[in-house]
């Protein structure tokens, strides 16, 4: 799948449309950046609870798909500019982790 | 070929500049992606340490043919217990750095998993150098 195939999920809303044909293999939820840094795989859509701009580094340097940012949180507007200038998509969503989780498991992921 | 950088501590919501800008110049230079992501990680962890714990620092990075060396020194407090500082999980962070997400005590367990080698030079009350190594063959 890729990032433009987890828009099915009606929950999902795009806060930055980053690349959206790149290729989702995983999931990866956590707000601890360098626990997802070591442990995150590439291509991952990534769930956490963090909106500042350091999760723009986090996920161009880890390789991470998407972000989805969880609980209603938005992103900053620096994590916005930065997303756009490193073309990293994040999206957002007013449920809470597991839930969000759970939705990209039932479209396949 | 040598490249240096300077880390700025003032905010450290945006620490992880310098590593970006030198992943783009290994990108430009036809560095393997497998080298280029190790050595971003690495340096990444490095430079969010100096801004959370040691007020800043300066990165020097030599790329030759065989290997790329990463030299990151502070003038910091220094590392009182090295051999806890690298076990996973332990971390001295404040509580302002756990908030934005930073002090999961996985800073220098992960320099020291994804480079091929590192050195650690820490003196209490001087600074702390990390000498690291990534091979390119």
């Amino acid at each position: 799948m890729v990032v433009r195939d987890l828009l099915k999920i009606e929950d999902l809303k795009v806060a930055v449309e980053g690349d959206l044909d790149l290729n989702v293999a995983c999931g990866y939820m956590g707000d601890l950046l360098s626990v997802v840094m070591g442990y995150a795989e590439e291509e991952s859509a990534w769930i956490t609870i963090q909106s500042h701009v350091n999760i723009v580094a986090v996920a161009a340097l880890r390789g991470v798909s998407a972000i989805i940012i969880a609980h209603g949180f938005e992103p900053d507007e620096d994590t916005v500019e930065t997303a756009k200038d490193e073309n990293i998509t994040i999206l957002t969503t007013p449920l809470n982790p597991f839930e969000i989780a759970k939705k990209l498991v039932e479209i396949g992921l | 070929m040598t490249f240096d950088y300077v880390v700025d501590p003032s905010e450290p919501e945006r620490a992880g500049r310098a590593s970006t800008k030198f992943k783009g110049v290994l990108k430009e230079l036809g560095v393997s992606p497998k080298v280029i992501r190790a050595l971003s990680i690495a340096m990444y962890e490095g430079e969010i340490n100096m801004v959370i714990h040691a007020n800043g620092g300066t990165i020097h990075c030599d790329v030759d043919s065989d290997k790329i060396r990463v030299i990151m020194a502070d003038s910091g407090p220094g590392i009182p217990e090295l051999d806890k500082a690298m076990q996973p999980g332990w971390s001295t962070a404040s509580t302002e750095a756990r908030e934005l997400g930073f002090g999961a005590g996985m800073g220098l367990p992960n320099i020291k998993k994804w480079s091929d080698n590192l050195t650690v030079d820490t003196k209490v009350g001087v600074g702390t150098t990390l000498t690291m190594e990534f091979n390119l063959q």
